[in-house]
């Protein structure tokens, strides 16, 4: 049995457009994927912002009723048995958020104990532990408003580890962290699977997944694009040539031009500083550079280089289909 | 059931912490219970009887229990949101309810710091010589009061989790229970259609029976009756937790701030 199993899950959003006016829209943030992860995998959800990531993990850990589909954890229904479900899995998201700033560590993670019903005898131990774990002893009776963003992050892991679940949802743990705290983190998240947990991480970072997790499941605009060992992703972007042109200003209608062209595998605008550099991936026994240059009549040209694909490359691809 | 109470009093205390350390709380804590009390002292000085100005003192401090209650349930639920702490105190495998209860307890707790200053501005600034007439009941009348206090602010705080702007209900409803329960004036003076509003409120019963311990009187049904509404709200905000989050879940609404 699969610890998380997600079958041709759905949600979509219903908003509203105008002030006097009002029109009802839909919005379709996740559009029916499906992928399994095994007990004690770590599993990667990789995408951009607004990929669907979060709404993904949040109807797995039972905060949102998906529209379509279903999805299991430890072979609970996220919407049947939901409160089944909330003892066995751990949440854990990045950023400042979600801690009780006029609190200490210690209380902080007291009254999460009490939450999750971790018995009162072995509390003490396990806040000890826990705190040792994400290297906040010592500070833990001080307010947690004082702590650096860093800090807030590693009790946030304390506190999705206090009644010991068997499956951890980590939502984008790293994000807004500098390099040191960040890798902190990520060390912390290695080790869990030593631990035997099954993880599942949402990250937007493509160096994280890889270094990370045993699969990675690509997800764009709510579809999954691409799933697989971070090996066999790196596979299928070996080959090729990358063309990276400097462009100020370029039109919707130029980029589908290059798109169009024989041997383009595929096309992406990065914002870098103030100007945008069009990246287009081709196939590797053809040479484009005239051509694409030729297709870009009306825009101002930079740089151009040429350059072999790397991992980032093969995750813009995929979320820029 | 043991685990259930020992949430209840841990995260009771936790809350009250919370909201002891914030300082805004603390200073509208301190100062609006003696705006209440100048307030109502001045209307009633004019009618120049001792009894009418312990009565109004009575009413003020129990004015500044109900505010504080009303508008502080719905304001943390909206802290809640800011501070990204809701979906986690929902998605936590406890009872909402069990979660919900003890910060609304809290709430009504501070509520007898409000009394208790309002009663000693009035000795001290106005020479307001309160006698309680049956302490212990009146101190069972206190507790109780709180109570219901905190089951009405529970019944609103639910539904400030599945509706955003609902936390403007809370300041809505401060003024309207301060007349229709009888806290400055009394109810026989209000229209009779009025009067049913006024019973199914538990503050109009913690009043009365507030005012009768105080005074001298018989205040055992009216804590009785406070204290049952006060649990019956409890029972109602219960029942209607699990619907209510069912539908901010459908929703999405709680992730919203």
């Amino acid at each position: 049995m699969a610890a998380i199993e997600a079958a041709d899950l759905r949600r979509t959003y219903r908003t509203h457009t105008g002030t006097l006016r009002r029109r009802a829209k839909e919005i379709e943030a996740v559009r029916g994927i499906s992928f399994a992860v095994e007990p004690g995998e770590l599993f990667g959800l990789l995408g951009p912002n607004g990929a669907g990531k979060t709404t993904t993990i949040k109807m797995l850990i039972t905060l949102l009723i998906p529209t379509g589909g279903s999805a299991r954890v430890l072979g609970l229904d996220v919407v049947r048995q939901a409160h089944e479900v909330r003892k066995r899995i751990g949440y854990v998201f990045g950023g400042e958020r979600g801690v009780y700033e006029r609190l200490s560590g210690y209380d902080n993670l007291r009254y999460f104990a009490e939450l999750y019903g971790v018995p009162a005898r072995e509390q003490k131990r396990r806040i000890e532990e826990l705190l040792d774990l994400v290297g906040l002893k010592d500070r833990e009776h001080e307010r947690a408003e004082g702590y650096s963003r860093g800090m807030k992050q590693r009790l946030h892991v304390a506190r999705g580890l206090l009644h010991d679940p068997e499956v951890l949802f980590l939502d984008e743990p790293t994000i807004g962290l500098d390099p040191v705290g960040a890798r902190e983190i990520r060390e912390t998240i290695a080790s869990l699977t030593q631990a035997g947990k099954t993880v599942l991480l949402t990250t937007h970072y493509m160096f994280e997944a890889d270094a990370l997790c045993d699969r990675i499941a690509v997800i764009s605009k709510g579809s999954i694009v691409a799933e697989g060992t971070p090996l066999d992703l790196k596979r299928g972007v070996a080959q090729g040539t990358v063309v990276e042109v400097e462009v100020f200003g370029i039109a919707g209608e130029a980029l589908e031009r290059v798109r169009a062209l024989t041997g383009v595998l595929s096309v992406a605008v990065e914002e870098r500083e103030q100007a945008q550099v069009l990246v287009v991936r081709t196939e590797a026994d053809v040479e484009l550079t005239q051509a694409i240059l030729g297709n870009l009549n009306g825009s101002d040209v930079g740089r151009i280089s040429r350059r072999e694909p790397t991992l980032e490359d093969a995750y813009v691809a995929l979320v820029s289909e | 059931m043991r685990s259930s109470l020992r949430l209840v009093l841990v995260s009771w205390w936790l809350q009250f912490k919370m909201i002891m350390r914030s300082p805004f709380d603390g200073f509208g804590n301190v100062i609006y219970p003696l705006f209440f009390a100048t307030t109502a002292f001045f209307v009633f000085r004019a009618g120049d009887s001792p009894r009418t100005l312990i009565y109004a003192s009575l009413g003020a401090s129990v004015m500044g229990m109900w505010s504080s209650v009303s508008t502080s349930a719905g304001s943390a639920m909206q802290r809640e949101r800011w501070w990204g702490t809701l979906e986690l105190l929902v998605s936590a495998p406890r009872h909402f309810s069990l979660v919900l209860l003890p910060s609304t307890l809290g709430l009504a707790t501070v509520g007898v710091y409000n009394l208790v200053a309002t009663l000693l501005w009035g000795r001290f600034a106005f020479g307001i010589d309160l006698t309680i007439e049956h302490p212990l009941l009146f101190a069972l009348s206190i507790v109780g009061t709180v109570i219901s206090f905190a089951g009405l602010g529970f019944l609103f705080a639910v539904s400030f989790v599945r509706f955003r702007a609902a936390w403007v209900l809370g300041n809505f409803f401060e003024y309207p229970v301060w007349l229709i329960c009888g806290f400055l004036v009394p109810l026989t003076l209000l229209p009779t259609w009025v009067h049913p509003i006024a019973w199914v409120l538990a503050p109009t019963w913690g009043m009365n029976a507030i005012r009768e311990s105080a005074l001298g009187g018989t205040p055992l049904p009216d804590l009785l009756l406070c204290l049952a509404l006060g649990l019956a709200y409890v029972g109602a905000g219960v029942l209607v937790t699990d619907r209510v989050l069912r539908a901010a879940r459908v929703s999405g609404s709680l992730s919203l701030t």
